[in-house]
Formats: structure tokens, sequence, C-alpha cells
């Protein structure tokens, strides 16, 4: 495996010739949490279609565990990647189990092997077996959200990115989530880049963090170094509203 | 026109009603089997058969027999074989054909040498009524007198003309084989059903078909037989075909309507059902009445009836709606992607469905001719809005988060319809199905316009007799069948649709 998980090599993307990504060059360390904080408009969603090739760049190139992001059957190359959202994105006519076990019915898993995934999945992020067969409506927005992240997880994917998942749940019960979401990222060992306006988020969940304005990336580094010495106006900013 | 209803039929689309029938009579029979065995009357396909069919019922009840109708039997075959069977115990046949297509006794056997050979299967045939319904050849009025015509052979000089014959007609010996060899018309010829038959040729979409020779309407449509110059044709004397196990009294007692009717009589009384619209119990009572047999006008096999006409009429709006559902969905998934080509297919069902449904019947005619197949067209056509409307409506207003998630999880094209878009739309789907289903069921009735059967049939025979129990016959059931197909698609719901994703 590639040391880097993702790689940017002076990726550019314009819509209707407006520049949303300028020249980005990153990296992504494998098995590690990199934040990207931007604020909307930014470009940090783009950054995240490029990584699935829901976007194709119009310049430069974007690496996946060395591998360029495909044009041709994505959907392969997606389900080696998890993918959680804002809401969790539950499909509310499947049960919770039905929403996490989709993908590895999908792929022909037997039913043992999904039974074992699904059951260390629930124990990982602390969900009751009672959540199973209910609907998602059914369960509070912390628990969907841990139904969600199982289900990204579940091909046991080498790389997870996070859409701003967390936002739309209260912060008492966002606590609780980040405790789990750090332990299961540390015990799969998947690299996950996590895009979101909160920059408490991303300092709480990054290793790294990245931070994107109007298409271009301000800083970059670990995330005491970012903290400690921004090195920016705007990066200064950040730190201090937020911390 | 005459409705099928009437008519019975010789279509093999009411085949498989017939034996709901037959199913619901043997259950009812089984239910009420303490009551002395009724004898069985059938009628073949012609209104005449219904009426001396009537008139036989009639005067056996007079007499004290309990008496079960079995009308509209389609054709002489199914007919004989019900006989011969014991399905039945009697209907009306014709000397002609039974000499020539069920026994093989060639031209003009007598009754006796038919007598001999029908001994052996314990029927017997008994006097006939009197006139000759022979089989003729008509046009219409002014088309002969332009063209000269007058006799079977004058066709000859004419190849342009369009010949289509009753499905019988076209198949018996006895029928448009021999006559083509008789005469060596150098025609090919179609089929129709022959109470549609009359209608065709008075509007010019046939120009020659057979005819019986004592038909009511060959006065109502101003038509003229052409003559049979070289006798090809028998004679068809109708009498009563029994059973002898029947017993001697039954047979006694049809034995007194030999010689009751002459030809003018008999196309007298056919005119007064079919161009007059009195019923069959009437028309039947009154010529009775005349010879002093006092009779109470029993009605047709109500269960019977019923049961076949709404078996056709589900099999209709089933047919329709399965095509529908099919093509709806499909052609609602190839669009969808698209925002022109979605408005514009829902656009163009909705054109479809602002032709009234009489209209819409009636266009299908040119295309599809008559029957049952140009009405489930037209109500495939008239199920497409509501099953492409509620589909495309669905499919477009899925929530664009649940998309992104499918696209970003890597669920392909194919799986994207099959575990989200579909599941997703299926309440407003099922919606869609639903309404379709009623509106088909209610249209359904006005397909008997145009000979398709089912439970418009009594409907259209009832407003054509001015018989409010018929109408209703079929406007009830077709109200209780919409119901039904509602609690049906609630049901379906219950099974396809988690309870919170259900529109309430």
């Amino acid at each position: 495996m590639a040391a880097e998980a993702v790689q940017f090599d002076g990726v550019a993307k314009a819509f209707a010739g407006i520049a949303v990504l300028d020249g980005v060059n990153l990296s992504f360390p494998a098995g590690l949490t990199t934040a990207v904080v931007g604020e909307s408009g930014s470009g940090k969603t783009t950054l995240l279609q490029l990584i699935n090739g829901v976007l194709q760049p119009d310049a430069g190139q974007v690496r996946v565990f060395g591998e360029a992001v495909p044009r041709q059957a994505v959907e392969r190359f997606r389900r080696r990647i998890g993918y959680a959202v804002q809401g969790a994105g539950l499909f509310p006519h499947l049960t919770n189990r039905q929403n996490v076990v989709l993908l590895a019915q999908l792929e022909g898993w037997t039913e043992e092997a999904i039974e074992v995934r699904y059951a260390e999945l629930l124990d990982e992020m602390d969900l009751p077996e009672e959540v199973s067969g209910r609907y998602p409506h059914q369960l509070s927005g912390g628990q969907q959200q841990r139904v969600g992240l199982c289900r990204a997880l579940m091909l046991k994917p080498g790389l997870l990115l996070l859409d701003e998942p967390f936002s739309a749940v209260d912060p008492i019960t966002r606590a609780g989530i980040y405790e789990r979401f750090e332990f299961v990222q540390r015990h799969e060992g998947v690299s996950t880049v996590l895009v979101t306006h909160d920059m408490r988020e991303a300092v709480h969940l990054g290793d790294r963090l990245v931070i994107l304005r109007a298409g271009r990336v301000v800083r970059s580094g670990a995330t005491d170094e970012v903290v400690n010495a921004p090195g920016d106006a705007y990066v200064e900013q950040l730190v201090n509203q937020q911390l | 026109m005459k409705p099928r209803w009437l008519k019975g039929t010789t279509n093999r689309w009411l085949a498989p009603s017939r034996w709901l029938g037959v199913a619901l009579a043997v259950l009812l029979a089984a239910a009420g089997h303490a009551a002395a065995e009724p004898i069985r009357i059938a009628s073949k396909n012609s209104n005449e058969s219904y009426l001396l069919s009537e008139i036989a019922a009639q005067l056996l009840e007079s007499k004290g027999f309990a008496v079960e109708r079995r009308f509209g039997l389609g054709g002489t075959l199914i007919a004989f074989d019900a006989l011969a069977a014991g399905e039945i115990d009697l209907y009306m046949e014709y000397t002609g054909t039974l000499s020539q297509a069920i026994l093989k006794l060639g031209h003009d056997a007598s009754r006796e040498a038919m007598n001999q050979q029908l001994k052996g299967d314990g029927l017997r045939l008994l006097h006939p009524f009197g006139f000759n319904n022979t089989y003729a050849i008509a046009v219409r009025r002014e088309q002969a007198q332009a063209l000269g015509l007058a006799r079977i052979g004058d066709l000859a000089g004419h190849p342009a003309l369009k010949l289509v014959f009753s499905h019988e007609f076209l198949e018996r010996e006895d029928g448009w084989p021999g006559l083509k060899q008789a005469y060596g018309l150098p025609f090919n010829a179609t089929g129709i059903e022959h109470a549609l038959a009359y209608q065709a040729i008075a509007e010019g979409a046939l120009d020659v078909t057979d005819a019986y020779s004592t038909d009511g309407e060959l006065l109502r449509y101003d038509l003229v037989l052409l003559e049979d110059d070289r006798r090809f044709f028998p004679r068809y004397l109708a009498a009563p075909l029994v059973r002898v196990d029947v017993g001697a009294e039954v047979v006694q007692a049809l034995e007194t309507l030999g010689g009751t009717l002459d030809d003018a009589a008999a196309q007298a009384l056919n005119a007064t059902v079919v161009v007059d619209g009195a019923s069959f119990a009437d028309v039947a009572a009154g010529f009775l009445a005349e010879r002093g047999v006092a009779s109470e006008t029993g009605g047709d096999d109500l269960w019977r009836s019923l049961a076949a006409n709404t078996a056709q009429h589900l099999k209709l709006t089933l047919t329709a709606l399965a095509a529908a559902v099919v093509a709806g969905l499909s052609l609602s998934l190839l669009v969808f992607r698209w925002a022109v080509a979605a408005r514009s297919a829902v656009y163009l069902c909705g054109l479809l469905q602002t032709v009234p449904s009489i209209a819409l019947l009636a266009l299908m005619i040119p295309l599809f001719g008559i029957g049952a197949a140009p009405a489930v067209v037209a109500l495939f056509l008239y199920s497409l809005l509501p099953v492409v409307r509620n589909t495309v409506t669905a499919l477009t207003t899925i929530d664009p988060t649940l998309l992104r998630v499918a696209d970003a999880m890597g669920l392909s094209g194919r799986e994207q319809i099959r575990h989200v878009y579909l599941p997703l739309s299926m309440p407003s789907v099922l919606a869609g199905i639903r309404t379709a289903a009623v509106i088909n069921i209610g249209t359904a009735t006005l397909a008997a316009f145009i000979g398709a059967g089912g439970l418009g049939d009594p409907i259209v025979t009832g407003l054509a007799l001015n018989d409010v129990s018929l109408i209703l016959q079929g406007a009830v059931p077709a109200a209780m069948l919409a119901i039904a197909t509602e609690l049906a698609f609630e049901g379906v719901e219950r099974v396809v649709v988690p309870g919170h994703l259900r529109a309430k």
C-alpha cells in the first residue's frame, strides 16, 4: 500500500469558467484522518467528489493508493471507498441492517460473512442489536449517523470519505459519536478524509488539517503544527474563533 | 348493433370465462342440490337461437318443469359436444348444420336419416319450427344496384370487393370454402364476429358478408341477399335437438312447437327483438300467449352471464393494465433523467387521456378491427397516463442526498434503479397503477360498444332493451370490481411498502 492514501497533483477544476479548485497539491497519508476545513464555496465538496470520481479534474491528477481515479467502471473503484454524509443519507425504505449490508449482498458475500461483519460494526459503533430491524426514521439522529458510518465501513474500505457527517447532530450526541469514530478509525486502520466547516471538529478528529479558501490550499500539516503556528491570518482567525 | 351478450360468442377469448361460469354453476348446483334436476336449455350464438331457446324454456316452465338457461354457447361444435356429453339437455339446431357440419351426411339428409345416426348418442332432432333460416350472402342495396349484383355468381366480376365472414361461416365446409368452390369465386376472405358484421357492412368497412335469411337486421341496415342460383346452401330448418333421456313429457311438449313459424313470422319475431328492442323473454311470452300458453317470463341465467361477463371484464382490464404497467414503467425509467423527455412523455400520455373514451375506442377500429384487441389497446393507452405521470414524478423527486449517496457508494445505474429509485417510488407508482386500474374498470364497460364483451354487454343490451335490471347486472359488478381493486391495492401496498412510506 502506498504511503499516501490520496494524492492531488496540480489539480484544477472549474464550473462554467469559475475556478473552484486551482492548482491543488495535497497528500493524505494512509491510516490517518485528514480534516479538510473551509467555508461553503471553498471547494471542499468538489475536492471530495474528485476523490471518488464523481468529478474529473480539468487539469492535474488525483490518485487513490497510487492509482489514478478511473473514468470508467467507477462503481468497482467506489466500493473500495466508504462514504458517509450529513444527515446519514440512509435509505428510508430499508431497515438499518439492510442499509448497512446492502453493498455486501451485492458483492455476493455469504450470509455468515455478512453477519460476522455486521455484528462487529454494531459492536464498534456501540449500537444495540434492536436497531437492526427498525427503519432509520425510528432512530435518533446520532444513532442514524452511526448506522451511516457502519454502512460506509461494511466492505472494509481502505479509504473513508466523510462529508460533514456530524454537523446535523446536537453537541452532546456529537461528542459520543466522535469518541466512537476515533475508536473505529484506529481499530479499522482506515484512511479518512473528513470535510467540515467546523474547525473545532477538524481539530478534534483530524490528525492532519487542510485549510481551503476560495479553491486554494491556505495551509496544510499536522494538526498541532497548524494550531500552534497558523502562519496565515485567515488560519489564525479560524483557530482563534473555534478554540 | 347487437352486443355479444345477446349473440353468445365463437371467440376463444371467452373460453376460460365459460369454465368459470361452469365452475360457478357447479358450485350453485352443489349448494342447492335438494331441488329437482332442472332441464338445462342452451342456445348458440345468434339471437334467433336465444329466442327459440327462450320459447322452449318458457313452454317447459309453463308445464311445470324447472329450467336452467345456458344461453350463448360459442358455436355449433361446443353446443353439440355439450349436449352429447350431457352438460346440457337441449338446444336449437339447424338441419343443414347438423347433417353437414356434425353428422357429415352431406346436403339435404332427411330428419329420419339424421335421427338414425343420432340414436347412438341418445340424441334426437325434434319437429322443426318450419322456417328456413339458411345462410345467405348479403350486400348493401346501393352497392348491389351500382354493381348490378343479383346473384352470388355476380361477385366474381368484382375482385376488389371486401369479403368478411363470421368466423364459423369462414370455417364450415357448407360455408365459405364450399361456396368459393361452387361459384369459383376469386376472393380471399377474413373473419369477423357475426354480431358486428352488419354494423361494419352498413358503414362500408366491408362489402360482402354472410347473413341468416331470417335476420331482423337485414331490414334495419337496408341489405339485400344475393340469389343462390346454384343452390349451394342447404336448408336450415330450426328444431330442438334434445337428449332422449330428458324424458317423454319434455319431448312431447317441445314437439308442439313444430310448424309454428314460417319464414316471415320468424323474421318478424327476430326484428321485434333486434329492431324494436323487446326482450327475448317478452317476445317468447307473446309468441306462446298467441298459442294459448301462459308463461312466466323467466330471466336469463343471471349467475352464468355474470360470471362470464366479469371474467371477460377482468381479462380486458388486466391485460391492458399489465401492458400499461410494463410499458409505463419502462418509458418512465427511460426518460426520467432528461427533464425535457420526461415532461414530453407525461404530456403525450396526458394528451391520450383527453380523448373521450368512446372516441378512443372508436379510433381503434380502423387500426385493430373490432373485438377484444382494440379494446385492450384503448384501455392500455388510457392507463398510461396515471402510471407514467406518477412514476416520472416519483423518480424525479427523490431526495438528492440519497442519490448522491447511492452514487458514491458505488451502486451501478441498474442497482440504483433496483434498490433506490424503484422502491422509493413504489408508493407513488402503486397509486398510479391503482388509479389506472379503476379508470380501466370503468372505461372497459364501454368496450362492449366495439364488441369486446365484459360487464358492458348487459349495460349496452339493457340500454338497447330499456331494461334497468340488465343495466344493473353490468353496473353493479363493475362498481364492486372497482371497490375490490381499491382494497386489493391497499393490501398490495401494505405488503410492498413499509408503513412510514405509505401515502396517506
